[in-house]
This record gives structure tokens, C-alpha cells and sequence, in this order.
């Protein structure tokens, strides 16, 4: 991805006489690059959006068994209530008609109805959501910075006291499972500290107002954003480590110091924004995962977001809804990846030669 | 007046196979205004010479002796004046520009960067317009100062370098390989650009190649290294026409002469491999190579003396007056 520079371009000749038109070619090669540039990951994006719509129709097909035993587990029913569930639901349909109805459904923004809720699954979503968002958002954001600052300085001055140090704290929280460590935390800063309240995301004797609210779900969010960023961080840490580790020794760092920069400006001027570029990926891919990213902590936290409807639905199963999470789960990550894509295009200038 | 000196220099790493002798003992000054070359094949310690200067080795470089720029020694400075003598005092202009520019700035930032380091006061606005001057010298249109590294050919990326070198007006320009990776035409180009900067503002020019052709077009004097340390030293015409080393005749050998069926034919190649800096031989260390060595190069080590007006040489051959070649 970094050095995407083409290996066959023919440098243009030196010498005053050709450089106005070299100039010139770049500039306009430039502007339609970037269309062709645009098209080719869009429709790569909506190949791969298409193929996970398709493909969830499928997959809860092959998991589940028959929806109607699910839902009519240790209950008397005759053979007509379940048909007529059946026809309810849309299961006395052949395959083929469903998968057109969920196709057609899903495309107009019609999820269907959640087994165990009989709502909905719209509804379940976006009433789910913010949870989700304001958990593995903010957890990201926080494990992001976290890793990146101690990464550019563990890498900078590798085999320090500060890198050993560091790595060492960043890979044992990285290796401990989340739902382990979920426990932990919850153990000593709920349990025996009581600093913390154990579960959930408000108190019910909270007063409706706003500030209360935000104050309480502050309160209750401060456990499973320390699990969600204790774990995740050191990846960010180790890949912003490596990333500039690549960069030490760079020519260009011996021409920024022999200009007379200091250390630190050498650091965050010169070598930090070469190693960012193969980290950006990353970051969108993160920003893809704020969406499913947290799915054991929020269990761990009976977090009432996207994550434990997932983990309910599992265990239900509610086929309808385990559908749709896998699409929006999925495309959330396809969306994010387009997202470093293009970004790319703006902060990488090699990328515009190479398309 | 005496610009750059060095005295005694040594330089030492310490790698997996133990202690590694780079520079073993140079004694070399650069005039104000002149231009000095340093020749000598890969390995040689002419490029652990141009980044002692700056005191950009690598950490675990051991380095003694004296490196005195304008009467200062450089490496007793405290860091805060090294880093203001740093591209001020003396600027490189590195080998490979391809790598030596950061690819993510664009040119007119980078050449640009000294002018704000080190004059305090200077808006962004003024140094980017003499960034676009020092562009226009080196014979670049402004237009190229908002291009990406890449954007640019070798040559003309080699002229950014230069651009950027003489950014603060130093007083020395160290130029190191400065138009290796270039083909020939662009070649002769940058090195007329050079020498005319050079002239034109009077800076002190440390030309380091392995190409003895290249310096003596370009150089004043010239100086030959091998294995860590300088082994002739001259007025640069005279040390490739007229070597007064094997070694400097090797290197001079090495280029055939254009016209000359006889050089053609027989381009003078040189034997053998330059020394492991590791185990080097007894005597003197260009001994296993060399065709006209006799029984005292085996035991002692030749120090440099004068062979000439002007000429000192490392070789017990020619400082009895014998030819240096077979």
C-alpha cells in the first residue's frame, strides 16, 4: 500500500525544456485519477455490500432450525395455530419468494419483525444504537490516542525502559480474554471498590432531566470503556510501533536532523506522518468495528446496545434479527474500509500515480 | 583560511562481529571558497566522514579527534549549538535524493524547513519566496514547489537537494555522492550547477564520489581514501592524471577513457576486495591488492609525506620516487 509506486513509469528527462509539460500531464492525470480512482473501490464496496445481503439470507438458514419449534417451545399448539404462524411470518412461502421478499425489504429499508420481540427490527435498532455507539465509539477514540501516542514513542526510542514497559502492559491486556477481564474489573472496581455500579447503563432512580441522565450513564459507562480500551489499545500501540520502527532510518530523518530539527520535531513532523499512512486503514476498520466492536463487553455489562441484542438473538434464535445485524455489521466495515480508501487518495500522494 | 579541519579523526562501530575501525586517523582541511574531493571505493569511511561532520552517525558510533568548522570544534558542541550550526554552518546534500526528501511534504516545505528553523522571525510567506528563488536557481520552475517528491525526476529531485543545501547559506556544502544515481547527461549538469553555486557565492564544497573523473572536473584538490583513511591528497587534475598512490591509479584506471581503443579494450580493473575493517592486514592495508608492493609494505604502515609540490602519498613506493604502476 505505501510504496504503491509503479515500477515501469518512465521518469521524465531532465532539463528545463520538459519539465512544463511533465508538470502539466501530472496535474490532469490527477484530476481524472481520481474518478477512476473513486469507481473502482465503489463497485468493489457494493459487490461486497451485495454478496453480504445475499449470503445472510443463507447463512441463518443453515444455523437454525425450524423458527416455529423455536417459538412454540413447551407450549400445546395444533398443527393449524403453527400454520398459521407460519403464514404470519412469511414462512409458508417458497425459498425463493422469501429471499425475494427479504431482498426487496431489505433494500427499501424494511428489516421485517423480530421473533422475540414482534417488533420491528428497525425499531430494535435504532433504539439500540446510541448504546453501542456511545460505548465502542468512545472506547475507540480513547484506545486509538492511547495507542498511537505511546506507539510513536515506544518505537522512537526502541529497547527504552518506556518501549519494554509498555509493550509488555499492551500485549498482556491485549492477550487477556475481554469477558475475563470484563470480571476483573468488574470485581475489584464495582464489587470491592464499590466505585462503580456493576451493570446497565443508567440507575432507575435517576432524575429524567438531562445533566442527571448524562451524569448517571457517564457513571455506568466508565467500567466497559476501560475493559473495551484496556483490551484493544495495545493493537494500536504495536501497529503505530512497528509502522515507525519502519521509518527509523529513513534518509529523510538524517536530512530533517542534519537541518537542524530537534528530536521531537524530527518525530512529529517528519516521521509520525509517514507511519500514519499505514495505519489509516486501521482506524477506518475501527471505525467500521464502533458498530459491532463490542459485542462481549456489553454482554459482560448487560449493555443494553447492539451487541447483546445480537448475543440474545443467538441464544433465541430470532433468525430475522441475526439477519439483519450481520448486514449492518458487515457493511458497516465495508463502508469504513471505502472510507480509508479514499482517504488514502488525499493523504498518500503516491496513490495518484498509481490509481 | 582554514574552513573545515579534520585532526585525527576516528571513527569506530561496534557490530555483531566486534569493534569496526571506519575512520582511522584523517587529517584533511577544506579552504574557504574551494573545493575539496574525497574519492574511494564502498566501505572506504567516505561517507562516515561527510556524516561525522553534522555528528549524524548512529549512536553507537565511537568518535575521537577534532572536526573544527571555522575554528569551532563540532564535537564538543553542546546540542542546542549543534543543531543551530546544523545546515547554518555546514549542509549535505545526501546521496539518493529519492529517499532523502520526505515523501508526504511537498517540495516547497522542505526546502523551505531550515529557513524557519533557524532564522527566528521569518513568516512562512517569506521563506516560501526564497524557497521559490533557491527553486529558480537550481533551475526548477516555481511551480514545482507544491509537487510531491515522487512528481519529480531523479535529476530534478538532486536539484531540489542542492536547493535546499544552500537554504541558510552555509559555508560549507558537503555533497555527498551527489550525482551517483543520475545518468550522465543529468550528471553534467548538476555538476556544473554545483561548481557555479560554489563560485558564485563563495561556499567552502566537500565533494564526496567514488568517481575520480567526476571530482577532478569539478575539485580543487582531491583526496583518495581507502580502508579508513586518506592515502593521496592533491591538486584534483593532477591526482588522476598523474596518481602517485596504486590505489588512486586503480581508481583512476577503473573509467575507460572515451577515444582511447587501448582503455576500452582493457578497462583497469582491480583485483581482490577492499579489507575486512574487522581484520586488516599487517603494514599497509592496500598490500594484498597492490602490484608494486614491496618487502617493507608487509611491515610497516606508510604514513602520509609529501611525493611532490603539493602531493602527499601513503605509499613507501612512491615516496622512494618510484612509479606507482606496473
Amino acid at each position: 500500500m505505501t510504496d504503491g509506486m509503479p515500477s515501469g513509469t518512465t521518469e521524465p528527462a531532465d532539463g528545463a525544456s520538459t519539465e512544463a509539460p511533465s508538470a502539466g500531464r501530472s496535474e490532469r492525470r490527477g484530476s481524472s485519477g481520481f474518478g477512476r480512482y473513486l469507481l473502482k473501490h465503489v463497485g468493489g464496496a457494493a459487490v461486497s455490500l451485495l454478496l453480504v445481503l445475499f449470503s445472510s439470507f443463507f447463512i441463518f438458514r443453515l444455523i437454525a432450525g425450524d423458527p416455529i419449534d423455536q417459538l412454540t417451545k413447551e407450549r400445546p399448539v395444533t398443527p393449524e395455530q403453527r400454520e398459521a404462524m407460519r403464514a404470519e411470518l412469511g414462512l409458508d412461502k417458497p425459498l425463493w419468494a422469501q429471499f425475494v421478499d427479504y431482498i426487496t425489504g431489505t433494500l427499501s429499508g424494511d428489516l421485517g419483525s423480530s421473533f422475540q420481540f414482534r417488533r420491528p427490527i428497525f425499531d430494535l435498532i435504532v433504539e439500540r444504537l446510541p448504546a453501542t455507539l456511545l460505548l465502542s465509539g468512545t472506547g475507540m477514540v480513547l484506545a486509538v490516542l492511547l495507542g498511537f501516542w505511546i506507539g510513536t514513542r515506544s518505537g522512537w526510542r526502541q529497547g527504552s525502559r518506556f518501549d519494554k514497559g509498555h509493550v509488555a502492559t499492551g500485549l498482556l491486556l491485549y492477550s487477556a480474554p475481554t469477558f475475563w477481564l470484563g470480571m476483573i474489573v468488574i470485581l475489584v472496581f464495582a464489587r470491592y471498590l464499590g466505585l462503580f455500579p456493576v451493570n446497565g447503563m443508567r440507575s432507575p432512580d435517576t432524575p429524567p432531566e438531562f445533566w442527571p441522565q448524562a451524569v448517571d450513564i457517564g457513571y455506568h459507562l466508565v467500567l466497559p470503556v476501560l475493559t473495551y480500551t484496556a483490551v484493544v489499545y495495545a493493537g494500536y500501540l504495536m501497529i503505530m510501533r512497528s509502522s515507525l520502527l519502519d521509518e527509523i532510518g529513513s534518509d529523510y530523518l538524517t536530512t530533517a536532523r542534519a537541518k537542524g530539527l530537534r528530536d521531537d520535531e524530527v518525530r512529529t513532523k517528519h516521521a509520525v506522518p509517514n507511519a500514519l499512512l499505514p495505519t489509516v486503514t486501521l482506524v477506518f476498520l475501527a471505525l467500521g468495528g464502533v458498530v459491532n466492536g463490542s459485542i462481549v463487553t456489553e454482554t459482560v455489562f448487560s449493555w443494553p446496545g447492539l451487541g447483546s441484542l445480537f448475543v440474545q438473538s443467538i441464544f433465541y434464535p430470532d433468525r430475522p434479527v441475526l439477519q439483519a445485524l450481520f448486514v449492518l455489521f458487515s457493511s458497516s466495515t465495508i463502508l469504513a474500509v471505502l472510507g480509508a480508501e479514499i482517504l488514502y487518495w488525499f493523504i498518500d500522494p503516491r496513490i495518484r500515480r498509481s490509481g | 583560511m582554514t574552513l573545515l579541519e579534520f585532526k585525527d579523526l576516528r571513527v569506530t562501530y561496534t557490530g555483531s562481529r566486534g569493534r569496526l575501525p571506519a575512520l582511522r586517523g584523517v587529517d584533511l582541511t577544506v579552504e574557504a571558497g574551494r573545493t575539496l574531493g574525497i574519492a574511494g571505493e564502498s566501505g572506504c569511511g567516505k561517507s562516515t566522514l561527510a556524516m561525522a561532520v553534522l555528528r549524524l552517525l548512529p549512536k553507537t558510533a565511537e568518535v575521537s579527534g577534532e572536526i573544527l568548522l571555522d575554528g569551532e570544534d563540532l564535537l564538543a558542541m553542546g546540542w542546542g549549538r549543534l543543531r543551530a550550526v546544523r545546515w547554518t554552518g555546514a549542509s549535505i546534500v545526501f546521496q539518493g535524493a529519492m529517499h532523502s526528501l520526505n515523501a508526504v511534504h511537498r517540495i516547497g516545505r522542505q526546502v523551505a524547513e531550515p529557513i524557519l528553523v533557524h532564522e527566528k522571525g521569518t513568516t512562512p510567506a517569506q521563506a516560501a519566496k526564497r524557497a521559490e528563488a533557491l527553486l529558480e536557481r537550481v533551475g526548477l520552475p516555481a511551480s514545482r514547489m507544491r509537487s510531491y517528491p515522487h512528481e519529480l525526476s531523479g535529476g530534478q529531485r538532486q536539484r531540489v537537494m542542492i536547493a535546499m543545501a544552500l537554504a541558510c547559506d552555509p559555508q560549507l556544502v558537503i555533497a555527498d555522492e551527489a550525482t551517483t544515481a543520475l545518468d550522465v547527461m543529468v550528471q553534467a549538469q548538476v555538476l556544473q550547477l554545483i561548481s557555479g553555486l560554489v563560485t558564485e557565492r563563495g561556499v567552502g564544497l566537500m565533494m564526496i564520489s567514488h568517481d575520480l573523473s567526476v571530482l577532478s572536473s569539478v575539485c580543487d584538490e582531491a583526496a583518495v581514501m581507502y580502508a579508513g583513511r586518506v592515502v593521496e591528497r592533491g591538486p584534483a587534475h593532477e591526482v588522476f592524471a598523474n596518481a602517485r598512490h596504486p590505489y588512486s591509479a586503480a581508481l583512476g584506471a577503473a573509467f575507460p577513457v572515451i577515444g582511447d581503443p587501448a582503455a576500452r579494450k582493457n578497462p583497469g580493473g582491480l583485483a581482490g576486495d577492499p579489507p575486512d575493517p574487522v581484520r586488516l592486514p599487517e603494514g599497509c592495508s592496500f598490500r594484498p591488492r597492490c602490484a608494486v608492493a614491496v618487502e617493507r609494505c608487509g611491515e610497516d604502515s606508510p604514513e602520509l609525506l609529501e611525493v611532490g609540490p603539493k602531493r602527499v602519498s601513503a605509499c613507501f613506493v612512491a615516496q622512494e620516487g618510484m612509479p606507482v604502476v606496473l
